[in-house]
């Protein structure tokens, strides 16, 4: 296992800057998830590290030796794409196999099948080894593409959106699954998604990026809780924050120079309205099951924030909202008056 | 406007039956999902609807009209692909327009309807840009405009979302229902996203190997799953279930579980001494270190506002839904208590919910 460092990385695609300056690091058995929408520059990042890319300018360190010119062969990375790339004409066993059997690495049968078997344990395809990759179900099959990555035990593993192909809920299975692998390896390893559930739930630290940029790291609820910009806060938290300007709702702390106010679900106390006080009305419960959304309409901004399942409010209801230490944003998205450092 | 009625419907391919015998009615209005994993059933049943695939045997009546062997064309309907296709070259209003000139509806009217359907999609400041240029988003709707367009009877919806990003499908996800609430056509959707499902449905049907496990409003298949299957279907995460060896005699309202007595909805049914599951939501569950149900705990996820904690018991594990707030430890022995008049009771054989006082629940929401 290893530490990976980029260093003022950049990259650009004809006119395009890609990565822009880029400064990161993953710690040693460190799980770090990189979040952004499409385009931001996540899979660019990965394929710098791989040496799938050159980069125009900085350096890459993985387990401190400069790889910024090496080969990808030379750099002891794994990657996992996000369509799984099987031989189809071979058994599950000989597709687990195949990174060891190469010629570079020449490991001997016997090591080979201890480590396939224990790798098939954790993926639980133990049953499926003798099958053809192409009976396989999609989450099978992604599950040996990972698999095929562990089996070489390099020094880090990159993944672009791994999980997104399959069905929700073989994908909250396996991130749950990846995460337990991951802390049982202590392997290194650098994450894309543009999930937020899959960043929240698998990373030691996420990495905001955005047109290039790396816009904010942090441990999830450092992101969550204590985001640097409206960028940042809204790529977190379901459902998305609310931004208002202020003044539409008493807050009363609002700094000089505020220009929007965010608030989630843990910012507001709403209660039905007893006398005639009311200035908010709910517009409906949506019932997501587990989560019902409560919609609010102040002054005409419509406000969105999560309710217990049992409440008793319910629509054309009058209510009163109160913030309760929200977060504040200047003109240019940048987070003012926080509490503690960000 | 229409209503759809499928009745006995069969579809075998070979020796392979995708869809048994469904039976169902959509009202007029209605935006109702099919929901379940790949190969239960609910593409074959939606291309059955739209005139794509004939039925085995079974009928299917529009507006009480049989149409089981009239061609797609000559249905009322719409259909809505994952993946939209739009012609690059032209703009968006020609793009919108494209189902109407194939039609040879007159000039003046075509102008009217695309431009009160871009209004619908709030997309009438875009109608003369070239579609090459638009956004995700924006790409999406011009197709929904083709559809719309048409003022069909009925939408037919293939995972039209499938293909998107999550932040933007979240977002198409209210858009579409806000879209259905102001033109209220028949909506038929297939999906195997239970939380777009519960978001948009009035009606959800769970289908599993061919066959309609539940055919109901979504809060009810929520609270009231008919099988561990659709239990295990529904929620995120979805519902735990605890494995006891038990019998329940009628009037039952506890069970010993774990070491501890669980309160359970009223038992309305005598069963002999089995293998059961006793099913739990997992915002159903909070901590209480007077319960006498303990567990050790495995892990948490952090969500933010919420936080999904892992607990170990005798019995299996056990996801809880707690507030982000709640301070939680890996290997800690916590004590359990759960919402009792919101438990369900599985036959593990047959999966079947056993009756109880939660069937009193039925059509009450809450």
């Amino acid at each position: 296992m290893a530490d990976i460092a980029l260093s003022n990385v950049s990259k650009r695609f004809g006119e395009r800057l890609a990565i822009d300056s880029l400064d990161l690091t993953v710690a040693n058995g460190e799980f770090v998830v990189l979040l952004g929408p499409t385009g931001a520059g996540k899979t660019t990042t990965l394929r710098l590290v791989a040496g799938l890319e050159r980069a125009d300018g900085g350096s890459i360190r993985i387990d401190g030796r400069d790889v910024t010119a090496a080969e990808p062969a030379a750099r002891d990375v794994t990657f996992v794409f996000q369509a799984y790339s099987l031989y189809p004409h071979l058994s599950v066993y000989d597709n687990l196999a195949f990174p060891l059997r190469s010629p570079a690495r020449r490991v001997p049968e016997a090591e080979i099948g201890q480590r396939i078997q224990h790798v098939a344990d954790i993926l639980r395809i133990s049953g499926k080894l003798k099958n053809r990759a192409t009976q396989l179900s999609g989450g099978e099959m992604q599950r040996v593409a990972i698999g095929r990555a562990l089996v070489r035990e390099p020094s880090v593993y990159l993944m672009d959106e791994p999980l997104s192909s399959l069905d929700a809920k073989l994908r909250s299975d396996l991130r749950l699954e990846l995460k337990h692998i991951q802390q049982n390896l202590g392997a290194t390893i650098l994450y894309v998604t543009h999930d937020q559930i899959e960043a929240m739930t698998m990373a030691n630290r996420i990495g905001i990026l955005n047109e290039g940029r790396l816009i904010q790291i942090g441990s999830p609820r450092e992101i969550y809780e204590n985001p640097k910009s409206l960028y940042v806060a809204a790529r977190l938290g379901q459902p998305t924050i609310n931004l208002m300007p202020p003044g539409l709702l008493p807050d009363g702390g609002a700094p000089a120079g505020t220009k929007t106010v965010g608030a989630r679900t843990e910012h507001f106390r709403i209660a039905r309205a007893t006398n005639g006080k009311s200035h908010a009305t709910v517009d409906w419960i949506e019932h997501l099951g587990d989560q019902n959304h409560l919609h609010v309409t102040v002054g005409g901004h419509k406000l969105v924030t999560l309710v217990d399942p049992g409440t008793e409010l319910k629509s054309g209801d009058a209510v009163t909202v109160e913030l309760l230490a929200p977060l504040y944003f200047d003109a240019s998205g940048e987070r003012i008056g926080a509490t503690h450092a960000a | 406007m229409a209503q759809i009625r499928v009745e006995h419907l069969r579809k075998q391919f070979s020796d392979f039956v995708a869809v048994q015998d469904s039976t169902l009615t959509v009202e007029n209005g209605e935006f109702f999902v099919m929901l379940g994993p790949s190969g239960c059933g609910k593409t074959t049943t939606l291309r059955m609807i739209a005139g794509l695939e004939l039925p085995t045997s079974g009928k299917i009546l529009l507006d009480g009209e049989d149409v089981t062997f009239k061609r797609a064309a000559e249905r009322d309907i719409a259909f809505v692909f994952q993946l939209f296709a739009l012609y690059p070259h032209m703009n968006v209003r020609k793009n919108i327009a494209f189902p109407l000139v194939s039609q040879g509806v007159p000039r003046a009217e075509i102008k009217a309807r695309v431009e009160e359907t871009a209004r619908l999609l709030r997309i009438d400041d875009i109608l003369d840009r070239r579609v090459s240029g638009l956004a995700g988003g924006d790409r999406q709707r011009v197709a929904l405009g083709r559809s719309i367009v048409r003022r069909p009877k009925v939408f037919l919806m293939d995972e039209p979302l499938g293909a998107l990003d999550a932040e933007f499908r979240d977002l198409m996800v209210r858009e579409l229902r806000e879209l259905h609430n102001r033109i209220g056509a028949t909506t038929v959707y297939v999906t195997h996203d239970q939380l777009e499902a519960m978001a948009m449905a009035d009606k959800i049907a769970v289908m599993n190997r061919g066959v309609i496990e539940q055919f109901a409003a979504p809060q009810e298949i929520y609270d009231r799953p008919v099988s561990m299957f659709v239990a295990d279907f529904i929620g995120s995460p979805p519902m735990n279930f605890l494995a006891l060896h038990a019998g329940l005699a009628k009037g039952a309202r506890s069970l010993r579980v774990n070491g501890a007595t669980v309160a359970v909805p009223e038992v309305r049914e005598d069963v002999a001494e089995s293998e059961l599951a006793l099913g739990i939501r997992p915002e159903h569950i909070r901590f209480d270190d007077s319960s006498a149900f303990r567990g050790s705990v495995f892990g948490a996820e952090y969500l933010g506002t919420t936080q999904i904690v892992t607990v170990t018991t005798e019995h299996g594990q056990l996801k809880a839904r707690l507030p982000a707030s709640v301070a939680v430890a890996s290997g800690e022995t916590v004590g359990l208590a759960f919402t009792g008049d919101r438990l369900s009771l599985f036959d593990k054989a047959s999966g079947r919910a056993i009756a109880s006082a939660l069937d009193d629940r039925r059509g009450a929401h809450g």
